[in-house]
């Protein structure tokens, strides 16, 4: 291993500078940097730590403006902060899911969108429920949708010196739901296999879904929010033949690969699958909450 | 069923749970494995392995490497001396030839499989090693490489070692092939046997490779000494092979090596052969100082020793009343890149639990371009087995018959031979058949939700005897200490401690047990193959029975009577009728220094009494149909373990080696790509279970003492392994229809075969 | 040039002042410059727990933590478990059912369970196989770890009655 250096600034333009050098990588929760440079996959000569920025360390809810979330926050912090699990259990369900309590002890949401795999736990929750990821680079600030936020297999729309410095996750609205799932063969510490993200908002009948959002990640390239199966669903009451066309959707949309966590096929089929699941969840979540 | 010593009397240790008496060190931090000790001095090893599974060195430039500041020293194979052939007895794993132990610790002339060591740096620090590795130029000849059994016994198969041919019954064929060695073994005319049968059933099997996965990586630290003296201090199964393997390849007397066993984190096979002994030694003979090396999780899944795939073929005759009549076998076992004998062992077992008439096995040992497989846990029974029994679950259904009455009714017993050769001695089959019928989990209903079942499975395992020493000393105030070869690599010193204490009449705390280096000891095999406990235990209570001996003679000469007058009931001395109090061997500790000094008794033992064991297990299981995901609901192991000393870690035992069959049975495989590369050599992929994976295991211990120990004990370790493959197999097919014959059944493999059979129309839940 | 300097930590209760290089990992740190060598290295990809510390009231894996971030923090370790010659009831309930065979796992599993017995102190069986699925035992099929955990927090809620 090259000699390393280790930085921990405190202010959020300084991150930034240090963060354009050459050979310049941040660390937040740190659970996929230091693996990656430690197996020799990314060479790293400079840490740049952001966990002492107050800008990535934020985490509060607002009722007009909704969930900011610093980028460095550990997904352990989310279970403790109260409205998150009620308004948002999709984010909270795949904060949850990342690796085991060690690693959500370390790993941020924020790590977990920067890290760019389509099999991240927390972007389709995200990509569901509208957030929006605020950026710093050295010529100012700007924001991304978190579905655009991924552009490839360990890619993002995070361009050299930039750094992610907090997720906005607005309101959820009064009649709605959302739910995340991820399959995996054990019941803790793996990669998803595929995962689904859903989001519902229902009419005042409290039956008819008026608007719906289903992402799936872990089978294309990037998460896929797949407009087609919350199509199949908007207008219905969620019976067997919405579901069924939703589920269709979700299958015919993946491009998923063989590799040593599943076959093609396998992620096509779980696809379906999880997108009933991941529905039933959030009409659940929905019903729940009165 | 008789429960007592030797003498007669009822145990007084035996049996009982006490804190094992290394177990502070353990819960505190405080006990030390190889990579926790180190020197002020010492330099750090890295090893350059083959990215290649195949492929010919033509040449190695390790000029920029040594260039570097704070690099000491690169060794190549070409500082082993030059292989040739050596026979030697490789404990479970049967004959060898060192000539591939040189080959398989530094490649000479081809690398064979992916992770094979090319040359090896001592550097100033860990991270200097690891640039001194990666300045190493090595040019390969890339080989077109076979991973796959039943490809590499293909002739037009890419040949690992050109002067290897197949040995059939003794006999060396004339033409190169990755066969290494065909085994037979026949009992009268199976194909009469076949007629004689109502049913017959024939079915087609394959496993994949599964690593041991112990939590604590290889390690080995080694010096040198300038007057040619060398000690090695390494987490090893088998200190005194490691001491005798590392003498064979560089040449040397055993008496010039002494090895240091640390503490062990978990083997089961996986840490008996040397890796980085070697390369400690030879590189710190070059610097002059003492060299560390250890393995990353990387390493030990690419380059130490996995447990066979398999691919086998099983079929089975029966009665209508369900008497076997014959079996075939056709066994394929891969070796990895250099001669094993694995498929001989899966010969041994496959058949082993059941009476017939006729008989057939053939087995190939089959060379791969993947890593040397070594022993794992009951090494080759659990494939063997696995397919024997999903025939007989598929016998059970078809007649209409219970399946453990079907087991019961062709169980072996006293004086049956197994199809190699060999009587059984007293073994508790049938009453452990018995046990699982009569268990609370059998009895009760079976689950019956949608896709649920239940099912069993048997297992088996001989158990090994080989050699082992011992020394129990008595203390001044009459504590004893007992010191062995064998590593403990799982509560074994608590059970040589009870051992002790129960021979001579103390409390299991009176005893202080150790683990002894090669120095201190005499020669002891390998801890493996479920004969620590047995084997080492026989040495132990043969040394207290020289220590007894002893004793009596002090007695007599404080009594100024006869020494056979004087008899040892356990607790005490007596003489039956002279008046005298009992005298305890703690009463006799102050009065050795008077009565000619310190006692002191020795034992070396190579027993033959070895007690088989056998193991019936019992799941309930759930399938998500439309996942393919499977729940272990409830889990039972049913054994049969002699005399259990330490019941807790017996148990531990049996649920231990039960969740490692389940892992092997669900989703625990190598992933290799088409270049023959792994594409999962991580504990994130490599999927071992978790703690969310498995219920807790229920045990039954059956206790029918082996008459060959004094004890009764048997090995008890490597049973349980053996019938989690074939319970689940079993069970998911009774649950919904479909039998896999492939392991792992992982989520992808089983949601692949229902969809196959059109169940995937299961209704989904809906909102 | 490598990088290094000096982290000052709190580590067991006892302020500790380290050498490190900033390649190395707490863990490397916690071993082989404080020499605490209860923490055990697995995996170094933060797959078995082995490693698993207590960091700033957090359970991490100490080799997914770079030495430097330490500055400053309060770091629990497995010998900072027992107060002196008293084991804690997770050491003596581990003890007691043979919870441990090999034990290389055992300090991982211990501060483990710790960190959620400080945070639950009656944990259903569900949430001990939840905090503890990060930390992999090859050796005992985890029943008796189960059952420990189970043990010592009733000692702890005995005790702290």
């Amino acid at each position: 291993m090259k000699p390393l250096e280790y930085h921990a600034p405190g202010a959020l333009d300084d991150a930034v500078r240090l963060s354009a050098e050459a050979g310049a990588s941040p660390l937040a929760g740190g659970t996929d940097l230091i693996v990656q440079h430690r197996m020799g996959r990314v060479e790293v000569a400079h840490m740049v730590d952001l966990k002492k920025i107050p800008e990535l360390n934020v985490l509060e809810f607002d009722k007009k403006s909704g969930l900011r979330l610093g980028a460095a926050v550990p997904c352990a912090a989310l279970a403790e902060c109260e409205p998150i699990g009620r308004l948002y259990p999709s984010l909270l369900e795949g904060a949850e899911l990342i690796g085991s309590t060690q690693i959500q002890s370390r790993a941020s949401v924020g790590g977990n969108l920067c890290n760019g795999s389509p099999a991240a736990d927390t972007i389709c929750a995200l990509i569901v429920l509208d957030a929006v990821c605020v950026i710093q680079g050295a010529n100012g600030s700007r924001e991304v949708a978190a579905k655009d936020f991924m552009t490839g297999p360990g890619e993002t729309a995070l361009n050299k010196g930039e750094l992610l410095v907090e997720i906005r996750v607005p309101p959820p609205a009064p009649l709605s739901g959302n739910g995340y799932l991820r399959f995996i063969p054990r019941n803790e510490m793996d990669i998803a296999v595929v995962c689904v993200a859903a989001h519902l908002v229902f009419d005042k009948d409290r039956e008819t879904c008026l608007d719906a959002k289903i992402a799936v990640g872990a089978a294309a390239p990037t998460p896929l929010l797949v407009e087609q199966a919350g199509r199949a669903l908007i207008g219905s009451k969620l019976d067997e033949p919405a579901l069924k066309a939703a589920a269709q959707a979700a299958s015919k949309a993946v491009r998923p690969i063989d590799d040593a966590r599943g076959t093609a096929e396998y992620r096509r089929h779980m696809a379906g699958v999880l997108t009933r699941r991941a529905v039933g969840m959030a009409v659940n979540r929905f019903k729940e909450s009165g | 069923m008789e429960k007592q010593t030797p003498g007669g009397r009822p145990y007084k240790v035996i049996g009982t749970r006490p804190i094992r008496h290394d177990g502070e060190d353990k819960v505190t931090g405080r006990a030390q494995s190889g990579a926790d000790i180190s020197f002020r001095d010492q330099l750090y090893g890295k090893v350059l392995r083959s990215p290649h599974p195949h492929a010919r060195i033509v040449s190695i430039d390790a000029s920029k490497a040594l260039a570097m500041p704070g690099v000491e020293a690169v060794i190549t194979g070409a500082e082993l001396p030059q292989p040739h052939d050596r026979m030697f007895l490789s404990g479970e794993g049967g004959v060898e030839n060192f000539r591939y132990v040189n080959d398989r610790v530094l490649a000479s002339g081809k690398a064979l499989f992916e992770g094979h060591p090319i040359a090896a740096v001592a550097a100033k620090d860990i991270w200097t090693a690891e640039e001194a590795v990666k300045a190493i130029e090595v040019t390969y000849e890339v080989l077109p490489a076979v991973t796959d059994v039943l490809k590499a016994m293909q002739p037009d198969a890419p040949l690992l070692h050109e002067e290897i041919t197949t040995e059939t019954l003794g006999e060396k064929k004339k033409e190169s092939t990755n066969v290494c060695r065909h085994t037979q073994h026949k009992r009268g005319d199976v194909d009469q046997g076949f007629s004689a049968a109502d049913v017959v059933i024939e079915r087609e099997f394959t496993t994949s490779t599964v690593h041991q996965g112990y939590i604590e990586p290889h390690n080995a630290t080694a010096l040198y000494r300038s007057d040619g003296q060398i000690t090695i201090w390494t987490s090893t199964q088998a200190p005194f092979w490691v001491r005798r393997d590392v003498a064979e390849l560089l040449e040397l007397p055993l008496s010039t090596i002494k090895v240091v066993p640390l503490e062990i984190g978990g083997g089961f096979g996986g840490k008996i052969a040397v890796y980085l002994e070697p390369l400690a030694v030879l590189l710190s003979k070059k610097t002059g100082k003492p060299v560390k090396l250890v393995m990353n999780r990387q390493e030990v899944f690419l380059a130490t020793g996995p447990a066979s795939s398999t691919a086998t073929r099983i079929k089975i005759g029966v009665k209508k009343d369900g008497t076997i009549t014959a079996a075939a076998a056709h066994l394929v076992y891969e070796a990895g890149a250099f001669p094993s004998n694995w498929a001989v062992m899966g010969s041994m077992c496959v058949l082993a639990p059941y009476k017939m008439e006729t008989l057939l096995i053939d087995a190939f040992d089959v060379l791969t371009n993947t890593p040397k497989v070594m022993a794992y846990r009951a090494p080759s029974s659990p494939q063997a087995i696995f397919g024997v029994e999903s025939v007989l679950d598929e016998i059970a259904l078809e007649l209409g018959m219970d399946p453990l009455e079907l087991r019961m009714k062709n169980a072996v017993e006293e004086g049956d031979r197994r199809a190699d050769g060999p009587k059984f001695p007293r073994i508790g089959l049938k009453e452990t058949i018995q046990a699982a019928m009569d268990s609370e989990h059998y009895k009760s209903p079976a689950p019956s939700g949608p896709n649920q079942s239940r099912a069993v499975a048997v297992g088996f395992w001989f158990n090994a005897g080989l050699q082992s020493s011992a020394t129990v000393g008595i203390n001044m105030d009459g504590t004893a200490s007992v010191v062995t070869g064998s590593v403990d690599i799982g509560g074994s010193r608590a059970s040589m401690a009870m051992m002790a204490a129960e021979a001579l009449g103390l409390k299991a705390e009176e005893v202080r047990p150790s683990v002894a280096d090669t120095d201190a000891i005499g020669h002891t095999d390998v801890t493996g193959g479920s004969r620590t406990t047995f084997a080492t235990g026989m040495a132990v209570y043969e040394a207290c029975q020289d220590v007894l001996g002893q004793l009596k003679k002090r007695v007599a000469t404080l009594w100024e009577l006869p020494e056979e007058e004087i008899e040892f009931d356990g607790s005490a001395f007596q003489h039956a009728d002279n008046g005298k109090d009992p005298m305890t061997v703690k009463e006799l500790g102050a009065k050795l220094t008077a009565t000619g000094g310190p006692v002191m008794g020795h034992s070396s033992v190579a027993p033959t009494g070895v007690g088989a064991s056998f193991g019936v297990h019992i799941a309930d299981v759930e399938v998500d149909p439309e996942t393919g995901k499977v729940t272990v609901l409830r889990y039972t192991v049913v054994q049969d373990v002699g005399q259990a000393i330490h019941p807790s870690y017996v148990e531990g035992q049996m649920q231990g080696g039960a969740v490692q069959g389940i892992g092997w049975a669900l989703n625990e495989e190598y992933v290799r790509n088409d270049e023959g590369k792994m594409m999962n050599p991580s504990f994130l992929d490599y999927r071992v279970p978790t703690m969310l994976d498995v219920p807790s295991i229920e045990t039954i211990l059956v206790e029918v003492p082996n008459p060959g120990h004094p004890y009764g004990v048997r090995g008890v370790g490597e049973t349980p392994i053996v019938p989690p493959l074939g319970t689940l197999h079993n069970a998911i097919a009774r649950a919904v229809g479909v039998r896999m014959r492939s392991l792992p059944m992982s989520p992808p493999k089983l949601s692949a075969a229902l969809q196959a059979k059109g169940l995937e129309a299961i209704a989904a839940p809906t909102p | 040039m490598s990088t290094k300097r000096v982290v000052t930590a709190t580590i067991n209760g006892t302020d500790s002042t380290l050498i490190v290089d900033d390649r190395m990992s707490l863990l490397d740190a916690l071993r082989d410059a404080a020499g605490l060598t209860g923490t055990k290295e697995g995996c170094l990809t933060g797959d078995c727990g082995a490693c698993s510390v207590i960091m700033n009231g957090r359970l991490v894996d100490s080799c997914l933590v770079m030495a430097p971030e330490a500055e400053g923090a309060i770091i629990e370790t497995v010998e900072g478990l027992a107060q002196g010659n008293d084991l804690h009831p997770l050491q003596k309930r581990f003890l007691e059912h043979a919870a441990l065979q090999c034990g290389v796992c055992t300090p991982g599993f211990l501060v483990a369970a710790k960190d959620l017995l400080d945070r639950n102190p009656e944990p259903t069986d569900d949430e001990v196989r939840y905090w503890l699925a990060g930390n992999l035992c090859r050796c005992t099929g985890y029943d008796k770890i189960l059952r420990a955990v189970h043990d010592a927090a009733a000692d702890l809620r005995s005790s702290s009655r």
